[in-house]
């Protein structure tokens, strides 16, 4: 058995006990260690996804227990380029948060960064329900102190809110895997994906609800509006390395509807018909219409940029929600594309907070380093708009194009398009006062001069853009990958035989057929 | 029993949400308390309810099921330090801004505009 699969989970486990109880007094060596740690997450990523890019699943039997007994790790595609996509996003935000100096405007910043990657890796990785939300709680916990990171009334305010809204969803998830195991006996993907099939069209409303609570579960982590009440103040409230970090979780929850509706509930089971047609579309495209009309209303910046993260989540679930495998495809380059584009802006409102006293939607003078941030803000505008020549434009035409045909394809278009001109209009209505505006406003002699942002900060934010550019210019590339991942998806036979005919301790000869 | 142990579930779970929708921090977090009382009882019961068998390969003929009771004590060890984790947020929110309600202050003018309510 191949070990190097637990690695992403294992290392920063280890990392971070290590940090606190050996270094926690020596800010320099913290940051090596963590740099170090991400950087070799990143290795680690990459050999992950290089052994699954040829369509083997990666199986690990955690004390070689055989499934369903044991918990398993599983590699296929599409988890371990959520890996690989965490790693690289964390090296960067890694990178802003030491040259900004926000890891020392509070303890154990280092730390808990590395409990959050232990988090988002398990929860990519695991195939088993439970161990989902096993690592959706160490994500949660490290996420809570990340985020009231550096303290202040308002972040205290906006992270109690936050803590309480996602243990309401924590409640929920065991209120899910409850029914679930009490329908079905079982709490391995594989096993269930057999055992869901398995049960008759009388007898499914024990399931129905295990499958619409699941669904709510996976909503409010993925932001879908009307779940999203939790996003905006947080993600605006937290320290802006972390909402960029943040700007994976989301994803973790797209990553879950994901796995679980291609896999246990696939489309074309009968018992949750119409869960994904008649709840989750119009639900995202609700939110799609909501989180751009947000950017356009909201009255500082770093609102505006959540409000575009709960606009781009929408797009990523309107293209789930279809359920296709050109859908899954074109979510899956998009949900690569708006992550590291959330990343950028968060990013970003952190460099124009550095010469400014607020981040007010209000012309004030202009500051020192004006020019490289506002190109950077251009960019990461288009990309998170949505206008060519970025992948962000490339992703909403394949979005666009797996909607064609289907039923509800009018509604489609017209919102797509029509919250792009609105977001459109939003982001340079922010750009043209942060920026154009300020030189219209006279400053102040009295006022002392506001310092730059460091070099490092621009070099974070400038891998995040021209990873943005690399995703754009191999989109043929990227693109292909997700056309195969979507197929693995939907052919899920070779990962249920492989989770469940590994031998192990307990195994039987006939694992898949005694029941 | 079955009808003690899931109107012992319903009313724990109507109490806690009651509570929940109070939007001050305490009566918030008791209500939280409340419903994770109500989820670990509903998970115990998701394996069938037996009185007096073992969970364990004996010499008995009824057996309960195990899996349920480990998962309930993952559950109840995370809401426990979750419950304490929110605890010492809202006392720091509180003490700090010496306000204990959950959502946005209405008074802040930079957020009052958006409209975002704290938790359901």
């Amino acid at each position: 058995m191949n070990h190097w699969i637990i690695a992403p989970v294992v290392l920063p486990a280890l990392l971070a006990p290590f940090i606190v109880l050996a270094a926690r007094y020596h800010i320099g060596i913290q940051r090596t260690l963590s740099v170090a740690g991400v950087l070799a997450l990143i290795g680690i990523a990459l050999g992950l996804a290089l052994q699954a890019s040829g369509g083997t699943i990666v199986l690990y039997q955690l004390s070689d227990w055989a499934a369903p007994f044991g918990i398993v790790l599983v590699g296929d595609r599409l988890s371990t380029l959520m890996v690989l996509l965490t790693a690289v996003l964390a090296l960067f935000v890694l990178l802003y948060a030491i040259s900004s100096g926000w890891d020392n405007r509070g303890r154990h910043f280092h730390a808990l960064f590395q409990f959050q990657l232990m988090g988002i890796m398990g929860a990519f990785l695991t195939g088993d329900l439970f161990n989902l939300f096993v690592f959706f709680e160490v994500l949660l916990i490290a996420s809570y102190g990340l985020m009231i990171h550096a303290g202040g009334n308002a972040r205290l305010r906006a992270g109690v809110q936050y803590v309480l809204y996602n243990l309401i969803g924590s409640t929920l998830f065991l209120f899910a895997l409850g029914s679930i195991y009490a329908e079905t006996g079982t709490l391995n993907m594989a096993d269930l994906a057999n055992r869901v099939a398995m049960i008759g069209p009388e007898d499914t409303v024990g399931i129905r609800v295990a499958a619409v609570l699941l669904l709510l579960v996976f909503s409010i982590k993925a932001a879908l509006v009307p779940l999203h009440f939790w996003l905006p103040s947080s993600y605006a409230e937290a320290p802006a390395p972390v909402a960029a970090l943040f700007a994976i979780m989301t994803k973790v929850g797209a990553y879950a509807i994901i796995r679980v509706y291609t896999m246990i509930f696939p489309p074309q089971l009968e018992v949750t018909s119409g869960l994904h047609d008649v709840w989750l579309l119009p639900a995202a495209l609700l939110s799609l219409a909501i989180g751009m009309i947000g950017v356009l209303a909201a009255k500082r910046l770093d609102r505006l940029v959540a409000f575009s993260v709960i606009g781009s989540m929408g797009m990523v679930l309107v293209s789930i929600a279809l359920f296709t495998p050109e859908g899954i495809a074109a979510a899956l380059y998009y949900i690569v594309h708006s992550t590291l584009a959330g990343a950028v802006l968060f990013l970003i409102s952190d460099l124009v907070r550095t010469g400014r006293a607020n981040l007010d939607l209000t012309p004030q003078p202009p500051v020192a380093g004006t020019a490289l941030t506002a190109g950077l803000f251009f960019v990461g505008a288009i990309a998170m708009a949505g206008l060519p020549p970025l992948s962000g434009f490339l992703g909403k035409l394949l979005v666009l194009d797996a909607a064609y045909g289907t039923d509800l394809v009018v509604w489609i278009w017209a919102i797509v398009l029509g919250s792009s001109l609105i977001s459109i209009i939003g982001f340079s209505r922010a750009g043209s006062i942060l920026f154009w505006k300020a030189h219209s406003v006279a400053p102040l002699d009295s006022d002392p001069p506001q310092p730059r942002p460091a070099t490092m900060s621009y070099v974070a934010v400038g891998g995040l853009v021209a990873l943005l550019v690399a995703h754009t210019a191999f989109a043929g590339q990227m693109h292909g990958y997700a056309v195969t991942m979507a197929e693995q998806l939907f052919a899920p036979e070779p990962y249920i035989s492989t989770v469940l005919d590994a031998p192990g301790k307990l195994s039987t000869p006939s694992t898949t057929g005694d029941y | 029993m079955e009808f003690l142990v899931a109107s012992a579930i319903g009313v724990l779970t109507s109490g806690g949400l009651y509570l929940m929708l109070r939007l001050h921090t305490f009566p918030v977090i008791l209500g939280m308390s409340l419903l994770t009382y109500a989820v670990n009882v509903f998970l115990f019961a998701s394996g069938r309810l037996t009185v007096g068998a073992p969970p364990i390969l004996s010499d008995a003929t009824v057996y309960t099921d195990p899996l349920p009771q480990a998962l309930v004590l993952t559950a109840i060890v995370i809401s426990f330090g979750m419950t304490a984790v929110v605890v010492m947020i809202g006392l720091g929110a509180f003490l700090g801004s010496d306000d204990d309600h959950v959502d946005d202050p209405a008074d802040d003018p930079v957020t009052a505009d958006d409209e975002v309510e704290g938790t359901s």
